[in-house]
């Protein structure tokens, strides 16, 4: 019997990258303060002893520059692991992964490839104020030829940091700083999850929650005080947003016929409305109500703690939603 | 032929072959541009092109300098670039309308050439767009070992841009194996860039501890001199580059830009067409200095003249792509 261990999402992260690492010497990490130092979360503890300087390259302040330089890299036969730290520094490499990373592929006729991984971070309450708090995944599932990746538990986020070094397209992986100490198990052999394949972590039949990230664990805390409330709920994560599983959302909402979707980003023109959407476009009929959004509230995240803590949805707040949905 | 001729005249080691191929290929990339000028007037070409006329002898003079599998980055105004550094010129056109046979598959068109095959990472209709991707490709280089260098082509307009800085100073920490190559026109768009860059800009370089160098770039005799020099130091593992060539842009920022007169005067344009011009300059040089007489140079111009008819033809009468490929090549 293989052999699997608890592991945190951090240590999940660490090990798919140290494995593939190992496997491909074209793989190198690049950011800010990430060999030494191991990244601001220490997810990175111990590979610049194992690999090298040249392998975890710590670079300047420069999020465009070393973002583009890692486009250059991936076109020309390396295979670079980019930490942007904070995914509110999204806003500084948006030209690098929209206008090149994302179309290389399509502009040059499908002649240059840019295999390249993007890691960010996203989620609010850690008291981190208006610029180290959001969760602004959804700006890349707007553009074609990125692929978003969005892990919820310690398993996923190994499973998916290797199929996304493996890809030979740019990916956007979001790793939630809320959820870097969450246990899990990880299995210790080499495995991958294939992209656009949603998971079902609860099967229930009353109603169904999407939800993303740190929302899977929310939902699921919400989907047992409804058990407890007599309410049957169904927690899937798509965990990429793109590629969609669309076929897994739909036909559970078939089966349910009631609807929340849970995610940190915004909701207004965010991932809850593109996955809204498409459950109404595909189970319009099977609804008994409408489909329920949600997702921080649409104001810069606060620092303030009471503040903070209103703008994202909570187990309570996802228990309330369904109950009303329900009744 | 291959007769080397004395190091005062050139650089040493070139000889007459050498600077024939340079005058053909200055003298093809312009008489390309003035076709696709001619296919624009005449509503044969979708959207607009950049055009090199008057800056030929700078992407000439550097990509001799440079070896088939060594990496360029290109810009809005990346014909003469591709071009000098071997793309052909009927895939060229066919792109430049929007072809299947194109480079791109009519995907990317006049701004976005690419082509592995010569090293071209692709032109960038981003002003300083490719500074990265250059870098990176010298990243690679340097760490596979490949003996690659990659010189990143951008225009004046560049140097306002905050990631070129950032580049370059990454670049100069890990002595990356890139030369920046800022083409200066003296215009950004409609612009005169001494109403947009402060100070001297080869200042700029040396703050990263980066050679920087000038050159006169309507002469590819120094171009070439200049870059093989630059080149050759950057692939020992000096580290990185700043090459300044001075140049001009004949024609305006597009094929549309007709009228100038309100950033630039007739009588400025005049006097670098008929005294700064790169192929009259290389040309005269040739003929007073015995290495090709006129005749010589004629049949080489009626001998282009019919490759580049020959090439619209191919490419006007090649086939867009079909509709259902609009989705094909959004992923690898």
């Amino acid at each position: 019997m293989p052999e699997t261990r608890e592991l945190t999402l951090g240590e999940a992260v660490r090990e798919a990258l140290a494995e593939e690492m190992r496997r491909d010497p074209r793989v190198f990490i690049c950011g800010e303060d990430i060999a030494e130092a191991g990244t601001v979360y220490k997810v990175l503890n111990g590979l610049v002893e194992e690999f090298g300087a040249e392998r975890v390259l710590d670079t300047p302040i420069s999020e465009a520059g070393f973002t583009g330089m890692a486009v250059g890299a991936a076109m020309t036969g390396m295979r670079p692991v980019v930490d942007v730290m904070f995914g509110d520094f999204s806003t500084l490499v948006m030209d690098q992964m929209v206008n090149q990373a994302a179309k290389i592929h399509y502009m040059s006729g499908g002649k240059w490839k840019v295999p390249m991984v993007m890691r960010a971070t996203l989620g609010a309450t850690r008291r981190s104020a208006a610029q180290h708090s959001q969760s602004l995944h959804a700006w890349f599932c707007h553009i074609p030829g990125l692929k978003v990746v969005l892990p919820s538990t310690p398993y996923d986020a190994k499973g998916l940091m290797k199929t996304a070094i493996r890809d030979d397209n740019p990916v956007v992986f979001f790793e939630d700083k809320m959820m870097y100490r969450l246990k899990g198990p990880v299995p210790a052999e080499d495995y991958t999850i294939p992209f656009g394949v949603a998971d079902i972590k609860r099967a229930g039949t009353d109603v169904t929650i999407v939800a993303t990230s740190s929302m899977v664990q929310v939902a699921l805390g919400a989907a047992k005080l409804l058990e407890q409330a007599g309410i049957s709920a169904e927690v899937i994560d798509p965990r990429t947003v793109w590629p969609l599983d669309e076929k897994t959302l739909v036909e559970s909402v078939k089966k349910t016929s009631r609807a929340i979707v849970v995610d940190e980003g915004y909701g207004r023109y965010g991932v809850t409305a593109e996955i809204a959407s498409v459950i109404a476009e595909g189970a319009f009929f099977n609804l008994e109500a409408p489909v329920k959004r949600m997702g921080a509230m649409h104001v810069p995240i606060p620092f303030s703690p009471p503040l903070e803590d209103a703008t994202v949805p909570t187990e309570q707040t996802v228990f309330e939603a369904a109950t009303a949905l329900c009744g | 032929m291959t007769t080397a001729i004395a190091p005062s005249k050139t650089a040493p080691g070139i000889d007459v072959d050498q600077l024939l191929r340079m005058y053909r290929r200055m003298l093809m990339i312009r008489l390309f541009e003035e076709k696709v000028n001619e296919l624009y007037t005449r509503a044969l070409m979708p959207g607009l092109a950049h055009l090199y006329n008057g800056e030929e002898a700078v992407a000439v003079g550097v990509c001799e300098a440079l070896k088939p599998d060594d990496y360029i980055t290109s810009t809005h105004r990346g014909h003469g670039h591709c071009l000098a550094k071997g793309a052909a010129l009927d895939r060229m056109f066919a792109e430049l309308l929007g072809k299947e046979a194109g480079y791109c598959k009519g995907k990317g068109g006049s701004m976005h050439i690419a082509d592995p095959d010569t090293g071209n990472l692709g032109a960038n209709a981003i002003v300083c767009g490719s500074a990265g991707i250059a870098t990176g490709a010298a990243f690679t280089a340097k760490r596979l070992k490949t003996g690659q260098v990659a010189v990143c082509f951008f225009g004046d307009g560049a140097m306002g841009q905050g990631l070129l800085y950032e580049v370059m100073n990454m670049a100069a920490l890990w002595k990356l194996p890139v030369i920046y190559l800022c083409e200066n026109n003296l215009y950004g768009e409609y612009t005169k860039s001494s109403e947009t860059l402060a100070g001297d800009i080869l200042t700029r370089a040396a703050g990263f501890g980066i050679e920087g160098q000038s050159v006169d770039g309507q002469d590819v005799r120094k171009v070439y001199a200049t870059a093989k020099e630059v080149v050759d130091r950057v692939r020992r593992g000096a580290g990185p580059a700043f090459l300044v060539c001075n140049t001009y842009r004949f024609l305006g920022h597009h094929v549309g830009d007709v009228n100038r007169e309100y950033y630039r005067s007739k009588q400025e344009e005049q006097l670098w067409k008929t005294e700064r011009d790169p192929l009259k300059l290389m040309a005269d040089w040739l003929t007073s200095e015995q290495l090709a007489d006129r005749t010589r140079l004629d049949r080489m111009h009626a001998e282009v003249t019919s490759e580049i008819e020959k090439a619209v033809e191919f490419a006007v009468s090649a086939p867009y792509p079909s509709v259902d490929k609009v989705a094909q090549d959004v992923y690898a």
